[in-house]
């Protein structure tokens, strides 16, 4: 003890809410979302998914495009830490390689996993450069196997020997991206026209509040369709992404907006806006210093909310094919190849990709409802 | 309750003007029309149409005219005569082709509708009552996972599951014997053989979202003193539950049933391309892909007015329920 606490006398120690009126506001959202385990656990995966997007080329055994024609259509290969050599456990990291039959009626291989053969699998193996984050020139890969050129197939492969599992976590970029760019035009639109509704009120208020209600009781994916097939064939792949995100957003800002707008609606009668208005505050640092401050947290909480949606509409209408395209690979992109249900049938590995989807989507929305909770002030 | 649903009725209004437009414009604004596309299909088998000929099939199509025309032509025969103008790829009228998608749409979405109260309501009750108990975390765990997974993924999934197990093709609402059969009895009972699935499919998201919301608000409505207060009289738990606080919790359901429904009449375009379904999403994406453009348009505008249907109704119902919103807002 070095400094006396002027309060302390009237906050016990053993009392478990000592200091909680010293904490900032995002310390007692912060303490209140640790709390929330499922919201935790969310916000952890979605952490790892995007540091997966940031460095697809370090994490994928294979590059994008890399395909080998004597493995079209192999099953996935289990993976295993570890032999047994005369009843002993070694380790060592391995999957089995492939046996391949070619059936003549069909004209395709049939593939077995071999019992004897074994293809070791090493960390940090050198494969074909690339630039990390753009910037740094590497060979590196987290793992594959020792012996380059050995077939890996964790997801299996798809009708051109490609490896599932790589493009996978390739399509995670695309993926991932595809909703924070989404929600953050979204987001803007949403502050932008919510604060406009919530600040000046009356008939621009009503007139804005009527065109959302209206915009959201459109059926959203006939729509997007429509739009989304109105792109042209021959444009650039990063401009239908772009396309894509904007097609995305404009349908999805009017959630935003309500939010924004009832939160204006609600803090102009506050008091502490009301002092700070009458202390000499101009309208800018009012809403900036004062009242963003107090619902930036619930912000976060519905803007996390939004990404799923963005997520789940990419991957449709890119199933569909009118949504990216190749060369640009999503998880949508990759689901592409399970068009129909024999080919599922006979390689249901090709939805492998969709279990990215519902795991992002699953984490996403944990988390969303974890910081909302946290983010609300009036709930215990 | 009357000029209520008068009000109501005169608010859908100018929401379907702007839906109509909004349809047409969406498809007929972007750049390149259905004769473009046909000349270049006729291009590339070899055999390359004159300007003319494209000039009067333009003509013929009435493509040539300004867009506001083209609208204005488009929505007065919808409006007067019930004309949907013609379809350019099928050469048909495009209302023939229309009408008994748009039914199959509305037996199947008001089929999953039915399908999300049945299983959702009892569900969200038990999981409201019985807080924290091990069955209320494995509904709440299937709940988020229904959330999670796309529409079009668990069609594929439960055709894959059909296919492999039962040896089953469970694509489209018919049998093929039935398709182009007439209505009968047989057919109905066909249909209603092949509904469930994709109603199933269709439903379960909304299950989720319903499952939510009432066990959200019937929380908040259970600890209430007027609960208690029954209770300490000794009303029979059952009677007690289902007659006050389950009322009181029926209004934010019956306010979420509009996005609900929005939700599968959205969703379902894409679980019908995927199940290959009678219903109006393959026609769509068929009628965009050709840039048939009545056709693409008066799809997505029978959509729309589907659901502005919906959302009309399920106004009504909110103020029958709750006299409140009646008088207030109007």
């Amino acid at each position: 003890m070095t400094s006396i606490d002027p309060s302390a006398p009237l906050a016990p120690t053993d009392d478990p809410v000592r200091g909680l009126g010293n904490e900032s506001q995002w310390q007692l959202t912060w303490r209140k979302f640790v709390r929330h385990r499922l919201g935790v656990a969310g916000g952890i995966v979605v952490l790892l998914i995007y540091v997966v997007a940031l460095i697809p080329e370090f994490l994928a055994p294979v590059t994008l495009e890399a395909y080998n024609p004597r493995y079209t259509l192999a099953p996935p290969q289990p993976f295993a830490l570890g032999v047994q050599v005369e009843g002993d456990w070694q380790f060592r990291p391995h999957v089995k390689g492939y046996e391949a039959v070619i059936d003549y009626n069909s004209g395709r291989r049939i593939f077995t996993i071999s019992d004897e053969e074994i293809i070791d699998i090493g960390l940090f193996v050198r494969g074909e450069p690339y630039r990390l984050l753009g910037l740094i020139e590497s060979d590196l890969r987290l793992f594959g196997p020792l012996n380059a050129g050995d077939p890996f197939y964790l997801f299996g492969a798809d009708r051109l020997g490609r490896d599932n599992f790589s493009r996978t976590i390739y399509g995670t970029r695309i993926s991932m991206t595809i909703g924070l760019v989404g929600v953050a035009i979204s987001l803007v639109l949403g502050i932008l026209i919510g604060g406009i509704s919530g600040l000046f009120g009356g008939l621009v208020d009503n007139l804005i509040q009527r065109n959302i209600e209206f915009i959201q009781s459109v059926p959203s994916i006939p729509l997007w369709i429509g739009l989304a097939a109105a792109i042209p064939a021959n444009i650039p792949p990063l401009q239908v992404y772009f396309l894509i995100t904007v097609i995305l957003s404009i349908l999805g800002w009017t959630s935003l907006a309500r939010v924004v707008r009832g939160r204006f609606l609600a803090m102009r009668s506050e008091d502490f806006v009301k002092a700070a208005r009458l202390d000499g505050c101009g309208p800018v640092r009012v809403i900036f210093r004062h009242m963003l401050p107090s619902f930036v947290s619930h912000i976060i909480a519905v803007v996390t909310l939004a990404i799923p949606g963005m997520i789940l509409a990419e991957t449709a209408l890119s199933y569909l094919g009118i949504g990216l395209r190749t060369p640009i690979v999503s998880w949508g992109v990759l689901l592409q190849e399970a068009q129909n249900v024999r080919t599922i049938a006979s390689a249901p590995w090709l939805l492998l990709p969709g279990a990215a989807v519902v795991i992002s989507v699953l984490s996403l929305n944990f988390l969303g409802d974890g910081l909302r909770d946290a983010a609300d002030p009036y709930d215990d | 309750m009357l000029s209520f649903v008068i009000r109501r009725t005169f608010y859908a209004i100018p929401a379907l003007i702007a839906v109509s437009f909004i349809s047409f414009m969406v498809i007929a604004l972007p750049p390149g029309d259905f004769v473009d596309r046909l000349a270049q299909e006729r291009a590339a088998l070899g055999d390359t149409m004159t300007a003319t000929e494209i000039q009067s099939l333009r003509a013929a199509y009435g493509l040539d005219r300004p867009v506001l025309t083209q609208y204005w032509t488009w929505i007065s025969g919808i409006v007067l005569r019930g004309d949907f103008g013609y379809s350019f790829s099928w050469n048909l009228p495009v209302s023939e082709v229309i009408w008994p998608r748009i039914g199959l749409t509305v037996v199947l979405s008001v089929a999953s509708l039915l399908f999300i109260w049945v299983v959702a309501i009892p569900i969200g009750i038990y999981s409201a009552v019985r807080r924290y108990s091990v069955g209320d975390y494995v509904f709440t765990f299937i709940g988020f996972l229904g959330l999670a997974i796309p529409n079009f993924l668990l069609a594929l999934a439960v055709m894959y599951v059909a296919f492999t197990v039962f040896g089953q093709h469970v694509g489209g609402l018919f049998s093929p014997q039935y398709v182009e059969a007439p209505w009968s009895w047989g057919k109905v009972m066909d249909l209603f053989a092949h509904l469930w699935l994709p109603m199933i499919v269709l439903g379960t998201a909304g299950t989720a979202n319903v499952i939510r919301v009432i066990r959200a608000n019937l929380i908040d409505e259970v600890r209430k003193p007027y609960v208690t207060a029954a209770r300490a009289k000794g009303m029979v738990e059952t009677r007690l539950l289902l007659k006050y606080p389950v009322r009181h919790a029926l209004n934010p359901f019956v306010s979420s049933q509009n996005d609900i429904f929005v939700d599968i009449i959205s969703g379902g375009t894409i679980v019908a391309i995927v199940m290959g379904l009678q219903t109006t999403g393959p026609l769509l994406l068929d009628a965009l892909r050709t840039q048939d453009m009545n056709m693409a348009a008066s799809f997505i505008l029978m959509l729309s007015v589907l659901v502005v249907l919906g959302t009309l109704l399920s106004d009504l119902v909110l103020g029958w329920l709750d006299p409140r919103i009646r008088y207030q807002q109007g």
